[in-house]
């Protein structure tokens, strides 16, 4: 029986500015930050509340994962906003959203009442794609 | 029911959730100091009553446990990075290493010392062995192994 989701793996196209933009605009948490070798780094980061889910964010780059056209063509389809990667959710997504758009967030839907409750769509700085939602709208 | 696009100036108060959102700022930005209930309320325009009221239904916490959970993320952070537990303690606006140490303990289970401890014994046994940190099968498909990574 499986239990849970311990990891995620997040194509990103550089790790640097990944990790500006999830820890510092998104209040994400470093989990684990390695260096693996001169050329690579083993880095995940985990929502504020839920530290048992990491998020890896794995760059796009030609090496033994990906060949060079492949790299190529990741790199097109991340930065062109093919891959939706997760949806979040938050108490409030009004606050949520202005604090984020505050920070240089980049907003492909602002919000929209849903039957479930609100719901944006945001960018990370590759170009991956982001459900914000709030489930309880009616406080 | 299809989606229902609502414009910033549509949202319900938009005024009260940017205060909020400010006053949030504030406590991210200035938690290291000595800040407390009455200037986050100043901050915000807000009677402190009102003011706890729509924060705690904005973060689902009360600014002073949002604080406190602000203090302890950082201190968890410097204590990792080897920072003397001393020194955590006023780094992160506690003035009291009684009070920080007790608190750190009921949020994390355990006492600045030994969480210390624990993350640089992690730490260590990584920089001895970087896969230790890594889930086997994402090891194998970058291809990294003992004798690449090291």
């Amino acid at each position: 029986m499986i239990t849970k989701v311990t990891h995620m793996c997040v194509y990103v196209l550089d790790q640097d500015s990944a990790y500006d933009f999830y820890i510092n605009k998104l209040g994400f948490k470093v989990h684990t930050d390695v260096p693996m070798g001169p050329d690579a780094r083993w880095l995940t980061v985990t929502p504020p509340g839920q530290s048992e889910l990491e998020l890896t964010l794995f760059p796009v780059k030609e090496g033994s994962t990906f060949n060079a056209e492949t790299a190529r063509t990741m790199t097109d389809l991340v930065k062109k906003g093919t891959f939706g990667a997760a949806v979040f959710t938050c108490q409030d997504l009004m606050a949520t959203y202005e604090e984020l758009k505050g920070k240089g967030v980049e907003f492909k839907k602002a919000p929209t009442k849903e039957f479930y409750g609100y719901e944006a769509l945001f960018k990370d700085d590759s170009g991956n794609w982001f459900s914000l939602s709030q489930l309880n709208p009616e406080k | 029911m299809v989606s229902q696009n609502i414009e910033p100036e549509q949202y319900p108060k938009l005024y009260l959730y940017r205060r909020i959102v400010q006053a949030k700022l504030f406590i991210d930005r200035r938690y290291a100091e000595q800040i407390d209930l009455a200037q986050i309320a100043d901050e915000a325009c807000f009677s402190r009553f009102h003011f706890t009221r729509l924060f705690k239904s904005s973060y689902g916490k009360t600014p002073h446990n949002y604080l406190t959970e602000v203090r302890m993320d950082n201190a968890q952070q410097l204590l990792a990075q080897g920072e003397p537990v001393s020194g955590v303690c006023f780094s992160v606006g506690f003035d009291s290493s009684t009070s920080f140490a007790a608190l750190f303990k009921k949020h994390f289970g355990v006492s600045p010392s030994v969480y210390q401890a624990r993350q640089l014994k992690k730490q260590t046994s990584f920089a001895e062995n970087p896969l230790r940190a890594v889930p086997n099968c994402f090891a194998e498909t970058h291809g990294w192994k003992k004798s690449n990574i090291q």
